[in-house]
């Protein structure tokens, strides 16, 4: 049994200690908006916030995840689909098939927390993540419009 | 185009409203579980397309399946706009393809391909709206005891002009579901149109941004277990035996089996612990009489074929080889483009639940109808006792249309677990291995300019494998597969953009040991670099502009040159470009729409580091239901057809396709993505594909910039195996 901080949640989970945090948040948690793609770090689907960071969850073991550690799945970011990131892709309806998308969500998130006005250099760094339907342009400009509206917000 | 009126069948409004009722909606909703209401709950359906709700909710039935190409939101718009109903109430719901069967075929087709989704169904999806409006405007009639003609409908409200009385959708459904709909519906002229034509949301952005939407890969049902599965990785090869009890007794697993001849399959409580012990689980592969095929033997088959007397004609004008003979300057080149996996984000899979009465299946597919019946033949039942829930795909791109071994995969599994759901779910290496490939062809193209360097004859030799021949055999007419030749026939959706004197396009088939499929694109991708940068091959050697070579060839196919000049014009063609780039040009139809491409790029001398600037992009479709989501269509093809241009190769080895993941298969990613400008530009009159079209010019328009850069041509792909540099 080992303890794990989700969505800002204390969960017990029963498992192998080896076993990908992607996995624990698909199978023993029920969180199935993390995706698995290519299950070797690469595409970023599985990208999920571990203290902030956008990580790859599906080379992570569970056992080097500690309780203290905060978690963050995209079920997590907003309650209501009110991010940011979430707003800005709602708006220029980036997404097509959508399921590389809460991964690059995550990834645009972490680094808009990171970086509060990213350029496209900073972009192009912090999102490799593959999109096999293209969703790319919308994608940088929605970051740059998560930018103007996280200003709008705050002003 | 003018108000078209369209008269309906007898047969087929009565098997709509006979069939009509509350069942129908209950097992749409019970799949998900989103709601378990009772029957009685359930709104009736105006017709088979719509359903309103009391509280004016529209729910409007889709046929065809959603991954990513916007066609869910395109033909509700359509329904919707025939409909005169409020877009901001208007939700969606798949039908399944055993109510389709029940009900004798009443939604049409299901099948999503062929960038089809819309063209090939925009008329009777916009009758069916019409039909449901006028039944609505009947109901609210009858109830206001006037006559309909003085009633009028316009966003879910009708209204009786004379005395200005109004009533919702909602409040009518009920009546109008009971009576029987008119014999002839007038279509709205697509000048009139108020929501079809305009840039509307998405309807299934929402839940794609918070983790909401279900995939099949996320599918969970009470009592289920997870499976995953190792087909022998040779090609023809099979499954000679395995040990299940080395891993039988590992954490979870409930089950070690043989799905067919060629998998074995572990079912374990989660899927991460069934594929933890199929990765420990001894197998021995009978690898069968394809264990030697490699890619030099099938590069090999393929060059016998270039020069073979016997080919099968695709297209042919004149006399080519007295044309040839007789010109002033022969110029000739060999092209060659390899296999290719679809490499959907989400890996295949289906989840089932086998009893010997029923057997129901829920997953991603391109085609309901096809993985119903993939269903049907792997439960031993017929179809009237099996049913298949769709999901929205993880993408598509052709992988999940045609083919449903996953579909059967996870039939004969959940056949073995009698009443237990079982999700199979593939690994990414499975998935990689197991595709049904973009076939492997080359060509070889003769063209003669004369002294004035016209062109006067062109030969094109096809060597390679068809799809046809082995997906669907009974397509070909006397042997020969048409499909072969898209964006390269005399006429039709995919005819040839130019009209050239003398001219011969034939096809030796050859035909590798390695399944081929339909590949977002198909073979209009190979046979637009074959003809675009041979084209423009023949342009220099004829010392002349290239976008002035093409125009003259190109008198007869006004909406092709209008498409080509709008991408020049708009990108400065002729003028220099910035960053001191150089641009190449490619035109194309293919699925009925004209497409061109104007593509900047730069190649740095020393590292041949390429770098795609900017691209120009023109689409004329016929209609453009919504500009917003062809916009996206068109990026997104750059980033698909770019990919396969950059780094798409399966390359063959021992039998077996050598690439297992992303690290050897690769993708184009955000730092590559090149700036896209399109131009939509509609001329109304016909209905052409949009998801297809653009991926023909993006490597052709790419590879002609590199040419114009360097001077070199590049003629084998991808281009991660081209050294570009001029060291």
């Amino acid at each position: 049994m080992a303890k794990l901080k989700v969505n800002g949640e204390s969960v017990d989970i029963d498992v192998d200690g080896a076993t990908p945090l992607l996995w624990v948040l698909r199978e023993q948690l029920g969180l199935t908006g993390t995706k698995y793609s290519c299950g070797i770090g690469l595409c970023g689907a599985c990208t999920v916030h571990i203290d902030g960071k956008a990580v790859r969850s599906c080379v992570i073991p569970v056992d080097s995840v500690t309780a203290a550690q905060q978690i963050v799945t995209i079920e997590g970011l907003s309650s209501d689909g009110s991010h940011p990131v979430q707003q800005a892709w709602a708006e220029l309806d980036v997404p097509q098939c959508g399921y590389c998308q809460p991964g690059i969500i995550m990834a645009a998130a972490a680094l808009l927390d990171s970086t509060s006005d990213p350029s496209d250099a900073d972009i192009d760094a912090n999102l490799p993540n593959i999109c096999r339907c293209g969703t790319f342009n919308r994608v940088r400009r929605g970051v740059h419009l998560a930018v103007q509206l996280n200003k709008r917000g705050r002003s | 185009m003018a108000m078209e009126q369209v008269t309906i069948s007898r047969r087929e409004f009565l098997i709509g409203t006979a069939a009509a009722g509350a069942g129908l909606s209950l097992g749409l909703y019970l799949p998900l579980g989103v709601s378990t209401a009772a029957a009685a709950d359930i709104p009736p359906e105006v017709n088979a397309w719509v359903v309103i709700k009391p509280d004016d909710t529209v729910i409007i039935r889709i046929a065809r399946s959603e991954m990513g190409q916007g066609t869910l939101t395109g033909l509700a718009q359509l329904v919707a706009e025939e409909l005169d109903c409020d877009w901001s109430r208007v939700q969606t719901e798949y039908p399944t393809p055993g109510q389709n069967l029940a009900r004798d075929r009443i939604w049409g087709s299901f099948s999503t391909g062929g960038s089809q989704g819309i063209r090939g169904s925009h008329q009777y999806v916009r009758t069916g709206g019409a039909l449901a409006r006028e039944l609505l405007i009947e109901a609210a009639a009858d109830a206001w005891g006037v006559s309909k003609k003085e009633c009028s409908a316009a966003a879910s409200v009708i209204t009786h002009r004379p005395s200005g009385q109004t009533t919702t959708y909602g409040k009518v459904a009920a009546a109008a579901a009971q009576l029987v709909p008119p014999l002839q519906v007038e279509l709205k002229d697509p000048k009139d149109w108020k929501i079809a034509g305009k840039p509307v949301k998405r309807l299934d952005t929402r839940d794609k941004l918070t983790g909401k939407q279900v995939f099949g890969a996320d599918l969970q049902l009470p009592g289920m277990l997870n499976a995953t599965v190792r087909a022998c990785p040779v090609f023809g090869g099979r499954l000679a035996a395995f040990d299940a009890a080395a891993v039988r007794k590992l954490p979870g697993v409930r089950a070690v089996l043989r799905v067919d001849d060629t998998a074995v399959a572990v079912v374990a409580d989660t899927w991460w612990q069934a594929k933890t012990a199929l990765d420990k689980l001894p197998v021995t592969w009978d690898e069968g009489p394809n264990a030697d095929v490699s890619s030099a033997s099938i590069a090999r088959m393929l060059q016998e074929g270039l020069t073979a007397k016997d080919a099968f004609v695709g297209n042919q004008s004149g006399d080519v080889k007295a044309a040839l003979k007789a010109a002033a300057k022969t110029v000739e080149a060999t092209y060659g483009y390899p296999y290719q996996n679809h490499a959907t984000m989400e890996p295949m899979n289906a989840t089932a639940r086998w009893t010997p009465e029923r057997c129901e299946v829920w997953c991603p597919t391109q085609n309901g109808e096809a993985a119903l019946a993939a269903a049907a033949e792997a439960a031993g039942l017929p179809q009237t006792q099996c049913d298949v829930y769709k999901i929205h795909l993880g993408g598509g791109f052709g992988r999940r249309g045609a083919f449903h071994d996953f579909v059967k995969q996870a039939v004969a599994i959940a056949k073995q677990l009698p009443g237990t759901p079982v999700k199979l779910l593939w690994t990414r290496e499975e998935d990689m291995q197991h595709g049904a490939y973009h076939p492997i062809t080359q060509a070889k193209l003769v063209g003669g300019l004369d002294d004035k360097g016209e062109l006067v004859g062109l030969h094109v030799r096809i060597s390679g494998q068809s799809i046809l021949a082995s997906v669907r055999p009974e397509a070909l007419k006397d042997g020969a597969d048409s499909f072969i030749f898209q964006a390269l026939q005399p006429d039709g959706h995919h005819g040839i953009s130019y009209t050239i004197p003398n001219l011969l396009v034939d096809h030796a088939m050859r035909n590798p040991p390695v399944p081929p499929g339909f590949w977002r694109g198909v073979n209009v991708n190979q046979n637009a670099i074959y003809m675009e940068c041979f084209v423009d091959e023949l342009a220099y050697a004829a010392g002349k502009d290239p976008l002035a070579f093409r125009q003259k060839l190109m008198a007869n196919h006004p909406k092709s040159l209008a498409v080509l000049n709008a991408v020049a014009k708009k990108a400065g063609w002729g003028k220099p470009a910035a960053n001191g780039a150089h641009r190449g040009l490619a035109v194309c139809k293919a699925f009925n729409s004209y497409v061109a491409a104007c593509a900047e790029v730069t190649v740095d001398a020393d590292s041949g580091q390429l770098k795609i600037h900017r691209i120009v992009a023109a689409t004329d479709p016929g209609h453009a239901v919504n500009p917003q989501q062809i916009e996206a269509q068109v990026e997104g093809s750059f980033v698909f057809g770019l990919s396969a241009l950059l780094y798409g190769e399966c390359t063959i080895n021992g039998g077996r396709v050598e690439q297992e993941n992303f690290d050897t298969y690769r993708s184009m990613l955000i730092n590559e993505m090149p700036k896209v400008e399109t131009i939509v530009m509609p001329s109304g009159g016909f209905w052409g594909g949009v998801g297809e079209p653009t991926i023909a010019v993006a490597a052709p328009a790419v590879l002609n910039a590199i040419f114009a850069a360097t001077g070199k041509r590049v003629r084998q792909f991808p281009l991660k195996n081209v050294d570009l540099s001029s060291a």
